[in-house]
């Protein structure tokens, strides 16, 4: 409850129920990047809706001093379709897990993203079933080893981005949970991008899954295994930025920027709007474990198209259907075909 | 021809109280359109009817066979008329296949109307009764009365002169039938005349060729010698009240149900659904109401139907899903969280023949026990019951009522027989509709209490919060919640207590529901004949023919399942018997046994079909000489 007048402040934006995650979880650097940037975007809290499904993730809705709705399992998307369909105006937003929104929701997650429904989806990827302790998920990495894959995953995992390019979406962006700062911008990216936008963000589980994600955030390997995407420039990562990635007709090539021969215009240079290079830019998926030969692992805003969204369209459609006014009860009851019995 | 014939004949015009007459025809012929058609005028006309189609499930079976047979079935009459008939008085069989598949359901001595261009060589070959055996040459239809009439031809030489094609032309054959029958049963062809020139409004030469094909039938019956032995008939208007009436199928009643209550209650409809045979009329019609602001929302699955619908109930709408028995039970999860949530929620399922995909386009009433049990954990919910196509209308209604007003969801049942039947529906004006009153928390200020989204009133009814309100900011889900505040709780007192609650708030909607009246018959005596659902017709004429018979036999029937009215024990008590038909094995004979701990006779018909009055008069019949 706050003075609608004044700008809020990410503590506005904090419920009075303790979150319940495990010491040293994700989930936190999440939740306090969200509030900040709610409270950046201008919120007022009444305004803002937080759906999710079921999952440590989806206990978000407690922790955020706005409406909520903890819904069930995978159905975070349906739930917030409906909410958002009927309701236009509302800043809705979604926490899910990749259990939540891949495996069980995995349907919601194709037609909501297709459909484009003005819509901040948070997909916290922590490779792992942690609320039911510890059993592998569709994006567990082949060969983990878990409570029920004791000799190793055989599943081949879920690459989200390509899903999401793959199903219509208008906006992809992947996060580092460590990664603050840039967390809080593409929140407001997501925000402001009207459709549904998707924020992967890979998110260690200290307790079932710890340091799946080392490849990544490894001091001495982030550089190699990492490459961050900015709008117009060049693809460059490696220790002192050393490295380039040049596209040799559809094939990305990494090029050694200390190669006299390779000059920095020859590089890719990253445009959001550009469709094709984003569904390659998802496929930039290697395991830096597996091979010596691999590319890096992109983070930041791949994709971002503007579309009509499915709420914009069907109330537009209404809006003119009652152009020449609203139907009446009396018209509703009658309809078009009656007759009358003296 | 003379002229003393057709003076003769118009003599002979035999009233009938009701007819029943089945329009039978290839999937091609046009026959649900030639039906709807005869239902518009006798209705116009004043008479009181029920209509029934039955159509392959099949889109485009193969044409001449009886698997590709589409009927329309429709009872018109000068007093009540509760059922599309047992069976019919009069058969139009357009084709050889049309007459093999529903001869067996003609009354002994009935009228058949052949085209007999649908008896050639090919089609006898291709309805199975062999090119050798012509039905109308062999003796098959000794018994019946045939009117033999060459409808192709016919109507070839009546549009001969209007320059359309000859396949054009022959799409008309349906309209001579039509016209051929108008005469028989002495009705107007004005209504007819009226559609077809709206219907081809911008097809000028249709128009006139259809309305030149329904007249030249119509001229036909006047000018021919077949009928002289049988004059026409006559039916005279019901004795109705008078008003302003449509007709209406129970899918359509659903849903227009749906959109008036969300217009009286001064709520924006939503509905999430997805497509299912029978029950896929309702998101048809509601997704044709957008000039009343309705918003549709067509789901990927069952289960994205059902919690679209709860995500725009917890953001104020009147929200509802429909389906049929496979999506209630894929919905049934998400009832569960509706039921825990408690915000309003109408779902309607039109029920058909199960289990798993069953007969989809078959009515049963087996869905009643998974409507009242069918969720995990202790999860009651209203249920009631429609037992019409009117009454679908009046159900969906009160479904919404108690939905806004009780904070919870509500199963409204009804079936693929009424999902398609049609009838007049006396249209109400909006101020004979129930009021509907959401109570939607108003907005807090800073230093205001904090919300408290579980705090009940005297009914244990929550309020409802719409999200945009200032100061109402809460947040709730599927975990069991603290009493009042609404936060999680796994509090073991605090559980029992919330699905006491949620339990008692259910039960005391029986303080809104009227008692359980009785329909006809007297108040106490030997049988009480109990239905629910569409099984109405049948009981109500089996029961007036029981009473006329001198029986002391009584019907009511149940619309409120979950609660039960607080007289049913009461009113069975009256009646040495009750029996209770149902369009399943017994599932609402269960729970009257369970609840009161009596033992009523059950009567089982699970064959994809509705009872016929015959089949309940001749029960009450039996438990009458045992008692």
């Amino acid at each position: 409850m706050t003075d609608t007048l004044a700008q809020l402040t990410a503590k506005d934006f904090t419920s009075n129920q303790e979150p319940k995650w495990c010491p040293g979880c994700g989930d936190f650097a999440v939740l306090q990047q969200l509030k900040n940037a709610m409270a950046d975007l201008g919120l007022k809290t009444e305004e803002v809706v937080v759906v999710s499904g079921i999952g440590c993730s989806s206990r978000l809705p407690y922790y955020i001093a706005t409406y909520g709705v903890h819904g069930i399992h995978g159905r975070a998307l349906a739930m917030a379709s409906g909410l958002k369909t009927a309701r236009p105006e509302l800043s809705v937003w979604v926490g899910t897990g990749d259990g939540d929104a891949l495996s069980i929701g995995g349907n919601h997650y194709i037609h909501t993203v297709r459909r484009n429904l003005d819509l901040n989806v948070i997909l916290f990827n922590n490779e792992i079933y942690g609320l039911t302790k510890g059993q592998y998920s569709p994006t567990s990495k082949v060969g983990l080893r878990t409570v029920t894959s004791p000799n190793g995953v055989v599943d081949h995992p879920i690459n989200t981005a390509a899903l999401t390019l793959g199903a219509g979406g208008t906006f992809f962006a992947r996060v580092m949970d460590r990664d603050g700062k840039i967390m809080r911008e593409i929140f407001k990216r997501a925000a402001e991008h009207k459709g549904t936008s998707l924020v992967e963000i890979y998110q260690n589980c200290p307790i079932f899954n710890d340091g799946a994600f080392d490849p990544f955030t490894d001091k001495d390997r982030k550089a190699d295994t990492t490459l961050y995407l900015e709008q117009g420039k060049p693809l460059v990562f490696g220790k002192n930025n050393d490295k380039g990635i040049r596209l040799d007709g559809f094939t990305p090539v990494i090029v050694d920027l200390g190669d006299p021969s390779v000059s920095q215009n020859d590089l890719w240079i990253h445009d959001e709007k550009d469709f094709i290079k984003a569904n390659m830019l998802a496929r930039f998926f290697d395991d830096p474990d597996a091979s010596e030969d691999f590319l890096p692992r992109p983070f930041g805003i791949f994709y971002v198209e503007d579309r009509y969204t499915y709420e914009s369209a069907l109330s537009a459609q209404i809006e003119k259907a009652q152009e020449n006014g609203e139907g009446t009860l009396e018209e509703l009851l009658a309809g078009n075909n009656t007759w009358t019995i003296a | 021809m003379s002229d003393t014939t057709i003076l003769n004949r118009e003599d002979m015009v035999t009233a009938k109280n009701s007819v029943s007459v089945l329009f039978a025809g290839d999937s091609g012929d046009g026959m649900q359109l030639t039906g709807t058609q005869f239902a518009n005028t006798v209705a116009v006309y004043g008479s009181d009817l029920n209509t029934f189609p039955n159509f392959p499930s099949e889109i485009r079976p193969p044409a001449g066979t009886v698997a590709g047979v589409s009927g329309f079935q429709l009872q018109f009459g000068t007093s009540s008329v509760y059922t599309p008939g047992a069976k019919f008085d009069v058969m139009i069989a357009m084709n050889a296949a049309a007459l093999k598949a529903n001869l067996a359901n003609l009354h002994h001595g009935g009228i058949i109307i052949t085209d007999t261009d649908g008896f050639d060589a090919k089609n006898l070959k291709l309805s199975g009764y062999g090119e050798e055996n012509n039905p109308l040459r062999d003796g098959t239809l000794k018994d019946y009365t045939v009117f033999e009439i060459p409808v192709v031809s016919l109507t070839r030489t009546a549009l001969a002169e209007t320059g359309l094609s000859t396949k054009n032309i022959d799409r008309c054959k349906n309209m001579f039938v039509l016209g051929v029958l108008y005469w028989l049963y002495s009705l107007p062809l004005e209504t007819t005349i009226k559609t077809l020139k709206t219907k081809f409004a911008k097809k000028l030469d249709l128009a006139e060729a259809n309305i030149k094909a329904v007249t030249a039938g119509y001229n036909f019956g006047d000018e021919t010698e077949m009928f002289s032995q049988h004059g026409r008939f006559s039916v005279a208007p019901a004795d109705k009240k008078p008003g302003l009436y449509r007709r209406v199928t129970g899918n359509e009643a659903s849903a227009i149900g749906l959109a008036a209550a969300a217009k009286k209650a001064g709520l924006n409809l939503f509905l999430g659904s997805y497509p299912i045979t029978p029950a896929t009329e309702i998101l048809q019609t509601l997704a044709g109401l957008k000039k009343w602001g309705v918003k549709t929302f067509q789901a990927e699955d069952e289960i994205a139907g059902v919690l679209s619908s709860i995500g725009a109930a917890y953001g104020g709408a009147l929200a509802a899903t429909n389906t049929s028995g496979p999506g209630l039970a894929l919905k049934s999860e998400g009832l569960g969280l509706a039921v825990i949530l408690e915000i309003p929620l109408v779902i309607i399922n039109v029920m058909r023949g199960g289990p798993s995909t069953g007969l989809p386009t078959k009515p049963e009433q087996s869905d009643l026990l998974m409507a009242m049990y069918g969720r995990h954990g202790d999860a009651p919910m209203p249920v009631i019951a429609a037992k019409s196509p009117v009454d679908c209308f009046y159900a969906a209604y009160e479904a919404a009522k108690i939905a806004v007003e009780y904070m919870t969801p509500v199963l409204c049942l009804t079936d693929g027989y009424l999902a398609l039947s049609s009838e007049p529906m006396l249209v109400p004006s909006p101020d004979e509709l129930a009021s509907i009153t959401p109570v939607f928390s108003p907005a807090r200020k800073a230093d205001d209490p904090p919300y408290l989204p579980y705090k009940r009133d005297d009914r244990a009814v929550r309020p409802w919060a719409k999200p945009g309100t200032p100061g109402l900011e809460h947040r709730i889900g599927g975990l069991e919640k603290q009493h009042e505040t609404g936060n999680v709780s796994h509090d073991p007192a605090n559980h029992e207590l919330m699905t006491k609650l949620r339990a008692e708030k259910v039960a005391r909607v029986a303080d809104i529901i009227p008692d359980l009246t009785i329909d006809n018959g007297p108040e106490n005596g030997d049988v009480l004949v109990l239905g629910w659902g569409s099984t109405y017709g049948a009981i109500k004429k089996a029961v007036e023919q029981a009473l006329e018979g001198g029986c002391s036999v009584a019907h009511a029937h149940l619309r409120y399942i979950n609660p039960f009215p607080k007289n049913l024990g009461e009113v069975m008590g009256n009646y040495k018997k009750v029996l209770i038909p149902e369009n399943n094995c017994g599932q609402l004979l269960s729970m009257i046994r369970d609840k009161f701990l009596i033992e009523p006779v059950g009567f089982s018909k699970v064959q994809g079909l509705p009872f016929n009055e015959m089949e309940i008069e001749a029960k009450i019949t039996d438990i009458l000489k045992e008692l």
